[in-house]
């Protein structure tokens, strides 16, 4: 399948960013045509893996987040990627509630939610050198 | 995001409007947490009807604030859930902990 578009945005680690970063990457996506639904597991997953990045990458420091999305035929392949603490123990950290920061009261259900949401994802980190979490959503409603 | 309460008896409704994600989990989370020490709450009851967007940052708080009342003896609850935020709850299972009612007549009759 050939890339048919693509964009690459940088925002700084701010909480007040994740809502900006669901909604571009959501309104990129729409080019494809999908349902209401498909939009809304993408904009949820970006949030999660947005959010990922500022609380775990960059431990609510200042950092660059890279979001890059690439369009095919159907689907959106999207990276979400900082260079952060990275993840020590990814199988851990894919576990439903699993949190590595209960103090913040988080629910440990970030990847959860990106694995139901996403046809694919992948998780690449190294520590002290960063991560990148690449998702697939493929749209049912798109008839090519 | 917006919260707004109600205060029935012991029950606290917490209409939350807009979308809940990690930037405005925690001024959400210090509101609901002020209107349950500073009022004799027993049960709080999450009103969902106007609530855009939640991800699992939104279930960190459901939880939280679940686990509080429990601590007083109460049980949480949710009302006029939309399909978006009833398929975040299934996702997650928060309906083992929360119990879902059509409006708050029928959480105030069952809690």
């Amino acid at each position: 399948m050939s890339t048919n578009n693509r964009m690459h945005l940088e925002i700084m680690s701010k909480s007040q960013n994740e809502a900006f970063a669901r909604v571009v990457v959501a309104s990129f996506a729409s080019q494809l045509d999908p349902t209401i639904e498909e939009l809304a597991d993408v904009k949820t997953a970006v949030s999660e893996a947005v959010t990922n990045a500022i609380i775990h990458g960059y431990e609510g420091g200042d950092g660059i987040v890279i979001i890059e999305c690439i369009l095919r035929d159907d689907e959106i392949e999207i990276g979400i990627k900082d260079q952060g603490a990275g993840i020590e123990d990814i199988q851990k950290a894919r576990e439903p509630l699993y949190t590595s920061k209960p103090e913040l009261e988080r629910s440990g259900m970030g990847f959860t939610v990106m694995e139901t949401f996403m046809d694919e994802v992948k998780i690449q980190s190294q520590k002290n050198m960063g991560t990148e979490i690449r998702m697939i959503k493929k749209f049912r409603s798109c008839d090519h | 995001m917006q919260v707004t309460f109600e205060t029935i008896g012991n029950h606290l409704i917490t209409k939350l409007s807009g979308e809940l994600d990690h930037h405005t989990a925690e001024e959400i989370r210090e509101r609901i947490d002020k209107e349950i020490a500073t009022k004799s709450i027993k049960n709080i009851i999450f009103d969902m009807k106007d609530m855009n967007f939640m991800d699992s940052s939104g279930i960190g708080v459901v939880i939280g604030r679940y686990k509080k009342v429990q601590k007083l003896g109460g049980q949480a609850a949710v009302i006029h859930l939309n399909s978006r935020v009833e398929k975040i709850f299934k996702m997650s299972g928060l309906f083992h902990i929360v119990k879902k009612f059509k409006n708050k007549n029928e959480a105030i009759e069952r809690l």
